[in-house]
This record gives C-alpha cells, sequence and structure tokens, in this order.
C-alpha cells in the first residue's frame, strides 16, 4: 500500500517531455518533486503563472508570487506571469496537456465529485471544474476509501459533482486504473497489494483481465 | 492624454453607495485592492454585491466587510478561508453564488470587452448548469453564462501613469485586468503612479481607456496567507 508520497511518485512517471501540466491542491502538488529532471515540463498555476519553480529560500518570499494553493513560490527560467482570463484560455482550449487533482469521490463512468459536501463543507469548486470540463488527459489522484473505509470508486457519485465523464485514470494508495466504459480497468497493483484487496475496496464495476502487474517506479 | 488620477481614495470612490455590485481584484490576498477595501469600510455602505474570486480571511481583505455586515451577496469561485464568511452563509445571512473560476474570470473580460454571453464547457451537467441554457458544438456540452453587470470596479495594479496605463506585477495580476473596464466606473489603486510618458508603451499591461480614475495607494500590508520556505543547504 502506497503512502500520499508512493501516489505522487507513480504519478510522475505518468508526465512526459515537453507536457505543461496542471497539479491540483493536496496530493497532487507532490508529483512535481518526482518528476525525472532530464525531462523538460512546465507547471501551470491557475492564478496567472506558467514555469513554477521550488518554494522560495526563508527571507525571499515575494507576497506577489504565489500559486493556486496561496503558497509563496518561486519561477524557472522561461516562466511567464498572465490575468486570470488568459489562464483559463490556456485550460479551457487544452493547451494544458495534463491535469492532476484530487478527488471526494469517482464513479465508473469518469464522473468525478471533489468540491461540496452540502450541509458540510461549502468551500466552492476553484477552477476545478473548468479544469475537469476542459481538460483531455485528467489523473485523480486520491486514497481509494474514505475515512470512514468506504470505496471512492463508486458505481454513482452521491456528492454534487465536479464533471461529467471526464475522468481518464485513477491512481490511489493501491491501485492504477483506467474508466473504460464497462467500469474501471484495473491497471497495476501497489506493492504487495492483492487485486483481492482491490476488488473489495472498489464499489464500482472493477475489470480485471490477466495477471495484473505491481506498480513500477 | 487624458489625466485620470484623482487626489486619494476618498476621491475615487466617489459615487459608491448602497446596494450597488461592485468587483474587486485578487487572488485569496494577493493583489487586492487594500486601499479601496479600507475605504468601503469606512463608508459604510451596506446590502453590497462583491464578485471577488475570494473572500478575503477573517481579518483582512473582505472579510473586513463581512465582519461589518456590509455584503449582501458575494459571487466567488472560492471561499475557504474564512470562518466568518461560512458563518454568515450557513445562517442565511449572506448570499452567495459559487462559480467556476474560469467562468468568473470570463463574466469579467466578457463585459470588459462587450459581449452579453459566451458558452463554456464549464459545469455542464453540475448545479452550476441548472436553469441556464445548454448547447452542443460539434459533439461537446457547454453551458451559456451572462456578462457581469457592475457599478464599481476596483483594482490593484504595481504601477500606473497619469493616463490611467497600468502595469501589473507577478501573480498578483490575476483579476484585475480582467475586471478594468467591466464596470461603469473602474478605480485602479497603484504602488507606483508616474507621470505619463514615464512607462514604456510596450510594457503596458492595461490600456488607460479602460480605467476611470486612478490614484496613488498606500501602506500596503500585502499580507501573505500560506508561507512556504525551503531550507538553504
Amino acid at each position: 500500500m502506497l503512502d500520499k508520497n508512493g501516489i505522487a511518485k507513480r504519478i510522475a512517471r505518468e508526465v512526459k517531455d515537453g507536457y505543461y501540466v496542471n497539479l491540483g491542491i493536496g496530493i497532487p502538488t507532490l508529483v512535481a518533486n518526482f518528476v525525472r529532471d532530464d525531462i523538460s515540463v512546465e507547471f501551470q498555476s491557475e492564478n496567472g503563472v506558467l514555469g513554477m519553480g521550488p518554494f522560495p529560500f526563508e527571507g525571499e518570499e515575494d507576497a506577489d508570487i504565489i500559486n493556486a494553493g496561496k503558497q509563496t513560490i518561486t519561477t524557472l527560467p522561461g516562466a511567464s506571469f498572465f490575468d486570470s482570463a488568459t489562464s483559463f484560455g490556456m485550460i479551457r482550449g487544452q493547451h494544458v496537456d495534463l491535469t492532476i487533482l484530487g478527488a471526494m469521490e469517482v464513479a465508473e463512468n469518469g464522473d468525478i465529485a471533489n468540491w461540496k459536501i452540502p450541509g458540510k463543507m461549502v468551500k466552492g469548486m476553484g477552477g476545478a471544474m473548468d479544469l475537469v470540463a476542459s481538460a483531455e488527459n485528467i489523473i485523480v489522484a486520491m486514497m481509494h476509501t474514505n475515512r470512514a473505509g468506504e470505496s471512492k470508486l463508486l458505481k454513482r457519485c452521491t456528492l454534487p459533482l465536479t464533471g461529467v465523464q471526464c475522468v481518464k485514470k485513477i491512481v490511489t494508495n493501491l491501485a492504477v486504473l483506467e474508466v473504460t466504459s464497462e467500469g474501471f480497468r484495473l491497471l497495476e497493483r501497489a506493492p504487495g497489494v492483492s487485486v483481492e484487496t482491490i476488488r473489495e475496496a472498489t464499489e464500482g464495476a472493477l475489470i480485471v483481465e490477466g495477471d495484473i502487474p505491481e506498480m513500477q517506479f | 492624454m487624458i489625466k485620470k488620477t484623482v487626489a486619494d481614495v476618498d476621491t475615487a470612490l466617489e459615487g459608491v453607495k448602497d446596494g450597488m455590485t461592485i468587483m474587486l481584484g485578487g487572488f485569496g490576498l494577493c493583489g487586492i485592492p487594500e486601499n479601496a477595501i479600507s475605504e468601503l469600510v469606512r463608508l459604510g455602505v451596506k446590502d453590497l454585491t462583491c464578485i471577488s474570486n475570494n473572500a478575503g480571511v477573517d481579518d483582512f481583505g473582505l472579510g473586513l466587510l463581512l465582519q461589518k455586515r456590509q455584503i449582501r451577496k458575494m459571487i466567488s469561485s472560492y471561499v475557504g478561508e474564512n470562518e466568518e464568511f461560512e458563518r454568515q452563509m450557513l445562517s442565511g445571512e449572506l448570499e452567495v453564488e459559487l462559480t467556476p473560476q474560469g467562468t468568473l474570470a470570463e463574466k469579467c473580460r466578457a463585459a470588459q470587452a462587450g459581449f452579453p454571453a459566451f458558452y463554456t464547457p464549464a459545469g455542464y451537467g453540475t448545479e452550476v448548469s441548472l436553469g441556464k441554457e445548454t448547447r452542443e458544438f460539434n459533439g461537446k456540452m457547454y453551458v451559456l453564462e451572462e456578462a457581469f453587470k457592475a457599478d464599481f470596479s476596483l483594482v490593484k495594479a504595481w504601477k500606473g501613469d497619469e493616463a490611467g496605463n497600468l502595469i501589473f506585477k507577478g501573480t498578483a495580476r490575476n483579476f484585475n485586468p480582467c475586471m478594468c473596464g467591466a464596470a461603469k466606473i473602474t478605480v485602479a489603486e497603484v504602488e507606483e503612479l508616474v507621470p505619463a510618458g514615464e512607462l514604456d508603451p510596450n510594457e503596458i499591461h492595461i490600456p488607460g481607456i479602460f480605467v476611470t480614475r486612478i490614484f496613488q495607494g498606500k501602506n500596503y500590508e500585502k499580507r501573505i496567507e500560506q508561507r512556504t520556505v525551503r531550507k538553504r543547504n
């Protein structure tokens, strides 16, 4: 079973040379730490920066340079700043190659819910609805089950949706899965995790064909 | 040269009244019009509808207006950093219209650029699209969203000149350029106001035609919400 860094490390393998990538808040943010340094990648933050770098050294923080999580950041050579409409133009116009975000629930048809728990949590969708409605290539990074031990990979989402039929791939602490017209197709198991464990933790339809390999990092 | 400078924030906000719709630039606390927000608090105007990506924190930014119950309705994409906001929303004192961030930005730009509405894929099939016209283009579904209509737009820039030309810094740019000229009156506050001719026309982000009044801001606090740093080796 993987921890959050393990999930991020596996997703980093999906990041290819020449990609512009938008990382959501939480586990997705960690992906930047594991991207191979022999490929060229630029990270976009929807508040208006392309070419995000690491956090600044102590004392070099600039209140005018933050990411979408409102954290102080730096920029790398080749970076650019732009306004919010231009930023979402990049996203809706499908100029961003890969979107990685977290989720509360994913359904077997690719629906995603990650912005609201009625009566409990109403923080807003931020840029998530624009991202999931537009991106060609969306990977969800999340734990396979919630804190109560219930599956987050469902037949149908129970929470208000963020987007419909948009998720392509899911990487959890247990598995890598692909969304197909028949349901979640199991691609890889986390080290030491059995197909049976994954089946028990998946409420939606799980398709298992042949031997399922362990994840490689 | 058409001069846009006014002496101070009092003059800049002349005409702001109860019940108005006001756009405010900024993302989190980054690039917010600090001087104009303080002036709204001082004026005590009420029943405002505020269009702003976020709602500040409890004791800074739009949180200051929320504390004084000056806001009736907020139109935002993310409001997670403010307990007072959550309390007023859950108790029904405050009306909230949550809007996808890209849609929010485009509703500003549409108002600026003279488009009454536009189609976006964001929010299709979710509660955001309820009651809105939807339409298929090239096999994909889109939602019709209308341009904002606002009385005042309050923005913050880094540098500006007497003609109202603006230059922004870093990610403090965010919604500010999209809101210029998107309301009946646009008020820009700047960290550095210079005479016309000092800014290179090639470097201008927003031409002065989109700005009604410009003033030299003061005492910028520029609070950081999440101070994240790394250690030197």
